[in-house]
């Protein structure tokens, strides 16, 4: 594979230009999500409002990959149902990103998705 | 035999005042001090040789070697020989094959200690590092030299191998955990251990040279003073040992520990130096079979130190392959490696420093075992090794286990590039041109 195939354009440009990176005043929920190998650190926020995701935003530093990840998930997320978002898989992630995960990259690919997991859970 | 040896008995063979080349392998002995002295400008592509996993097509620029080093193949045969043709438990066997195993196994006892400046009863192997340092945790936690209040010094360089085992310890003695912090030039900050050991200063626990910044710290300076209040040394040698010569009475330690698969040994094997004084103090916190004298239905007499460090059968096969290992780098001479690695390594971080952005996290060559750890602005370290990755250059992204000199640093995390004595100039040309690209490749969006 060449790098000019996982580095996608779209990758980079959620790295550069990542949507919805902001702390959230008054989430119904926020959770952490910590790659403690990697020093990758992001918090996720979520509105939940009548069982509707109303927003859905992050915060913090990482790879490209977990950035790019973070601002897709939460792209999808705002205006989702809670149910839907309860439905979303790994795959529905690598989906989004797009780009073939290696196997030493998974835990960056899903992250924010194993924080938005958690958020869920304790919903 | 390696091609290595080959050329140097066949040196040895010839007449020793002699300077004299072999293809291009430069040999030059003298006599001093009633010694012979050879010395080897090393021929990195015959070297090369010796390691199959480098004659592979397509294998990775090898830049990981501070995670783990190659074996080269008279280690593998050693071990292969072991299993091939005389495997058996040591120790207690009455058979040609038993009687082998052992003679091998307490040979290398022998090497390992000379290896080390030290007496073979003061080696004891372990599965390595970190196995060496929780085994000793545990002996001092049996003794009754530490009592709540007392201090314990580490530094902020240490891995977790030292420093997990150190913090529970310190738990567990109710005892109070102080850090030797860096100087200006990612050296330790000696003035400062100068006052951080104190006469409540029980155990100073410190690396040899760091896994991160690849610096070798003075530990016969901070050992010096640890003596004088009367704490123990601990020193973890892993990065260092077969990258620059190790003495263990010039370091003044008490304790000293490495793995043998950095050195161009096996994985899962280690060895844990203990001074016999000290030694003597200490009870295996660790039982079974092989370590007893007698053993009754209420109680057990132990055997002699250092087997009685030693229960369990132990991984033969791995310290076979260590002795080997340390025979393969005395042949090629572990100073030559050291000067080698100081030259590959001024190479690297000077190409590093050409490009812009990059910001190096390595003290100087000379003091350095061959380990630059940088960071590049735009390119977070982890699609830094991924690209490079993808280029067939192997080096680490991350922490590197050493999490709180990250945090003083104030960086998440580093790329790690490691050099050793298989390394070319060629390998860190790709490893500059990758570094290179992932900063194009970022710079694009
Ligand atoms: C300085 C240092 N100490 C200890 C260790 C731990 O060695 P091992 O994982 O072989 O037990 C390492 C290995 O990464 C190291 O570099």
């Amino acid at each position: 594979m060449q790098n000019s195939e996982i580095y996608k354009q779209h990758i980079l440009d959620h790295y550069n230009n990542p949507r919805n990176k902001e702390e959230m005043y008054k989430p119904t929920v926020s959770v952490p999500a910590k790659n403690a190998s990697c020093g990758d650190s992001y918090i996720l926020y979520l509105a939940i409002e009548n069982k509707r995701i109303t927003q859905a935003t992050f915060s913090g530093v990482g790879c490209a990959v977990s950035q790019a990840a973070a601002s897709l998930l939460t792209e999808k997320l705002t205006g989702m149902d809670v149910e839907e978002a309860r439905a979303l898989i790994e795959e529905d992630m690598y989906a989004m990103l797009g780009i073939e995960i290696s196997l030493g990259r998974q835990k960056c690919a899903l992250l924010l998705f194993r924080g938005l997991e958690e958020a869920l859970r304790n919903l | 035999m390696s091609q290595f040896e080959k050329r140097v008995i066949a040196a040895e063979r010839s007449n020793p005042r002699f300077s004299f080349k072999i293809k291009s392998l430069c040999y030059s002995i003298k006599i001093k001090n009633c010694k012979f002295q050879i010395r080897i400008n090393m021929d990195i592509d015959i070297i090369r040789k010796d390691f199959s996993i480098l004659q592979k097509e397509g294998s990775s620029v090898y830049l990981d070697s501070a995670a783990t080093s190659l074996t080269p193949e008279p280690v593998l045969k050693a071990m292969d020989e072991y299993y091939r043709t005389y495997r058996a438990n040591i120790h207690r066997g009455l058979y040609r094959e038993a009687e082998k195993a052992s003679v091998e196994y307490e040979a290398t006892r022998r090497v390992i200690a000379n290896f080390i400046g030290a007496d073979s009863d003061e080696i004891i192997f372990t599965a390595g590092a970190t196995g060496s340092s929780n085994m000793l945790m545990y002996a001092f936690e049996l003794t009754d030299t530490f009592s709540e209040g007392d201090e314990v010094v580490t530094t902020i360089m240490e891995h977790n191998a030292v420093l997990l085992p150190l913090q529970a310890f310190a738990k567990r003695k109710k005892l109070n955990l102080r850090y030797i912090e860096l100087g200006e030039c990612f050296e330790l900050d000696y003035d400062q251990a100068e006052k951080c050991i104190t006469e409540k200063t029980k155990l100073v626990a410190l690396t040899l040279a760091s896994n991160v910044l690849g610096t070798i710290n003075d530990v016969t300076r901070v050992a010096r003073r640890a003596h004088e209040v009367g704490a123990l040394v601990l020193v973890d040698a892993t990065a260092a040992v077969g990258h620059v010569p190790v003495d263990v009475k010039q370091l003044d330690a008490d304790f000293l520990f490495f793995s043998g698969h950095k050195m161009c040994g096996p994985t899962g094997v280690g060895v844990l130096y203990g001074k016999k004084s000290e030694l003597a103090k200490l009870t295996p916190s660790y039982l079974g079979g092989g370590i007893i004298e007698e053993v009754t239905r209420t109680d057990y007499v132990l055997g002699e130190q250092p087997w009685s460090f030693e229960a369990g059968t132990p991984n033969i096969a791995g310290v076979i392959g260590l002795k080997k290992a340390v025979e393969y780098l005395e042949t090629i001479g572990v100073e030559n490696i050291q000067t080698h690695c100081h030259e590959t390594l001024a190479y690297t971080q000077q190409e590093l420093k050409k490009i812009e952005g990059v910001k190096i996290f390595s003290s100087d060559p000379v003091h350095n075992i061959g380990i630059v750890s940088f960071t590049l602005a735009t390119v977070h370290p982890h699609d830094m090794a991924e690209i490079l990755g993808k280029n067939g250059v192997a080096v680490r992204a991350g922490h590197h286990c050493a999490v709180p000199l990250h945090t003083e640093l104030c960086i998440p995390a580093t790329t790690r590039a490691s050099i050793y004595l298989y390394t070319t100039k060629d390998d860190v040309d790709a490893l500059i041109e990758s570094v290179k690209e992932a900063q194009r490749i970022f710079a694009q969006a």
